[in-house]
């Protein structure tokens, strides 16, 4: 199911590339007097399979940082490597298409399409990835059931609770099978019985291989993964690893 | 993307604010059912004037007198004229001269009051001629018998009542044998002719026509004559026929530069060309009034597109970052653009085709299909036109200031 990635720079046989290669980024809003600078140099690398918090307050630049990773905005200076791409390389069309294929997206405010059923909003990557309607049915509705919404495929956005919303966003997320979900406040608009089901669904993710990056400032979010890096003011402070990226996310049970 | 893909969430983002697709449509539906409507009054129009100069028959020729009236340029000061008289009759019925002339009327017409007992009637082309002008206008008898040469060779007081002064004169009775006063004079009613119906805002039998001699005799004098109708042989002696009254007549009014003739001939057939012309004319110049109309239908659409777009804006960053190139997004917003107004258009044809059905102030509307397809395809190319700038602008949004949007 997953997409090749010959045009991978990485030289050394069998091993994968990193997923995310950051080098000295900096982002910079406005000019003069007036900018802000919301990065200042942020370096780190994410290995395939790893499960990363992104933490900080608000102001931290961790939002910046999300952008960025997600091929939604461009540094100021520094290199950005998904994958082997070098995204400052390559023009808006090119990174639709790397956003497309590689990168699965969980919004704070879910950001699904209204109106529209969840199976047509889990489908919707497809569409723009040409993908026959036949397959991307059968697709969509696996996704769903990988996180546990199988009876509530044709449920508009409106007729979910929060949970459910951000869990078909979820599943919308990992339907492409990209190499990276980015994850920011996936949690912020829900309770905590809602964040513990869409943590469920994104620690599943990680187990079946998917690298997660999660953009939060709660405890229990970072309590699912594996490696916090925590922000302040546009710089990392810190890089903690709980748990080995070949292992299992440390809440994961094989019962849930 | 695949069309179907495209054309698909065109149709879901129209349906998702149906009543305000509605209306923007509605002002396409107007512009190209005004268009339709238009030209086929236009050419129902041009039919009525048609068939009244068909009526008149095509193979007759009409010669007039030449007025310098306008202007006083000394270059082109007034000739000598010398006006149309029964002389010149006589010269153009000489069948030696003329081969393909078959008849020549003389005729005086001028408006004149028609009295009868307490009732009185105005008509504005009284007419003076000889039994020979029914046959040229294609006259046919009604009632009673039209009179002939006799009458005319002794000035008998007689006259050939149109079907509408007959009417407003005697209603319902029988106006055979009554005498009525056409100005002062007493005429006697012989003849009621057959209706031909109201051609539009003409109406062809608002006449009344009496020998010339008894014209001449009790009412205009023997003065100059209005016209002279000559019939040619055939449809296709009228060329000929037309040289042969030329050339009569130049010798008659003794005229060797053409630039001096002090007369002016009309065909039916070359009228027939001019009008056909001038309701044509007529008809791109409703086209083009009504083609404006289209125009602000086409404005609505960019108005609703645009609010359309600033509302979708962050429907439009979920597109795009879930992987939704520019041409995508683009295609998505001209195809909604492209259906309103082709839904537009197809309601407008039919509205247009169904007042079209309806027949206005004695002209049937014709619908011309070149006005059909024409306006329809307008119409679409309007929604590509106008829609083309919102689409554009909604491809254009950034993704990341695009999911900000509130």
């Amino acid at each position: 199911m997953s997409l090749p990635t010959a045009d991978s720079t990485l030289g050394s046989v069998g091993l994968p590339p990193p997923v995310i290669e950051v080098d000295g980024i900096h982002r910079t809003y406005g000019e003069g007097e007036t900018a802000v600078h919301a990065l200042r140099g942020v370096s780190f690398t994410v290995d395939v399979g790893d499960y990363v918090a992104i933490r900080g307050a608000s102001g931290s630049g961790k939002s910046t940082l999300m952008n960025i990773l997600g091929c939604l905005d461009a540094p100021t200076s520094g290199r950005y490597v998904l994958e082997g791409h070098d995204v400052s390389r390559l023009d808006d069309g090119q990174q639709a298409i790397l956003r497309n294929r590689r990168i699965g997206f969980v919004f704070q405010s879910f950001n699904l399409l209204r109106r529209t059923s969840a199976l047509a909003n889990v489908e919707l990557p497809m569409v723009y990835a040409r993908i026959p309607r036949k397959d991307r049915h059968r697709r969509a509705l696996a996704a769903l059931e990988l996180v546990g919404l199988s009876d509530r495929t044709h449920h508009l956005p409106n007729e979910l609770s929060g949970g459910q919303q951000q869990r078909v966003a979820v599943a919308r997320a990992l339907v492409t099978s990209p190499s990276l979900v980015l994850a920011d406040e996936p949690t912020g608009n829900l309770d905590s019985m809602s964040t513990e089901e869409v943590l469920v669904a994104l620690d599943h993710l990680n187990v079946v291989g998917r690298t997660i990056v999660v953009i939060t400032h709660e405890d229990q979010v970072v309590a699912h993964t594996k490696r916090t890096i925590e922000l302040l003011d546009g710089m990392i402070v810190s890089d903690r690893r709980t748990v080995a990226v070949g292992d299992r996310p440390p809440r994961w049970r094989a019962d849930s | 993307m695949r069309p179907m893909e495209v054309i698909r969430f065109a149709l879901r983002g129209l349906a998702a604010n149906r009543l305000r697709s509605l209306l923007t449509t509605l002002g396409i539906s107007i512009g190209v059912a005004a268009v339709i409507l238009l030209v086929a009054v236009g050419a129902g129009a041009g039919d009525v004037i048609q068939k009244s100069i068909r009526d008149l028959g095509t193979n007759a020729i009409s010669v007039l007198p030449r007025f310098f009236t306008i202007g006083i340029d000394p270059e082109n000061a007034p000739i000598q004229q010398r006006d149309l008289t029964l002389d010149d009759v006589d010269a153009l019925s000489d069948p030696r001269r003329a081969p393909d002339i078959l008849s020549v009327s003389p005729l005086v017409q001028f408006p004149v009051t028609l009295s009868y007992r307490d009732r009185s009637y105005t008509i504005q082309e009284f007419a003076g001629s000889t039994p020979s002008y029914f046959g040229v206008t294609n006259t046919e008898v009604g009632q009673g018998d039209l009179w002939t040469e006799a009458e005319v060779a002794t000035a008998r007081r007689v006259v050939a009542l149109g079907a509408t002064p007959a009417e407003e004169l005697f209603g319902t009775a029988d106006p055979i044998g009554k005498r009525i006063k056409i100005g002062p004079v007493p005429f006697t009613v012989v003849a009621v002719l057959e209706a031909r119906g109201s051609l539009g805002p003409v109406d062809a039998d608002d006449t009344a026509v009496a020998p010339i001699t008894a014209v001449q005799q009790g009412l205009s004098g023997y003065g100059p004559l209005t016209a002279i109708v000559v019939q040619a042989r055939d449809e296709e002696a009228v060329p000929f026929a037309e040289q042969q009254v030329v050339s009569i007549l130049d010798e008659q009014h003794d005229i060797d530069d053409p630039d001096d003739r002090d007369y002016q001939i009309f065909n039916q057939a070359s009228l027939l060309e001019a009008t056909g012309v001038a309701t044509t004319t007529i008809s791109i110049m409703l086209a083009a009034v009504a083609g404006i109309s289209l125009v602000v239908g086409g404005i609505g659409i960019m108005n609703i597109m645009l609010v359309s777009v600033t509302e979708r804006t962050r429907e439009i960053g979920i597109r795009k970052a879930v992987g939704a190139q520019r041409g995508a997004i683009l295609s998505q917003f001209l195809a909604e653009a492209i259906v309103l107004s082709m839904i537009g258009g197809t309601v407008g044809v039919a509205i247009g085709l169904l007042g079209a059905s309806i027949d206005v102030a004695g002209i049937d509307p014709r619908p011309v299909p070149a006005a059909i397809i024409g306006s329809f395809l307008v119409s679409v190319a309007i929604g590509l036109f106008f829609g083309s700038y919102p689409a554009a602008r909604a491809a254009s949004l950034r993704p990341i200031e695009a999911l900000r949007y509130e």
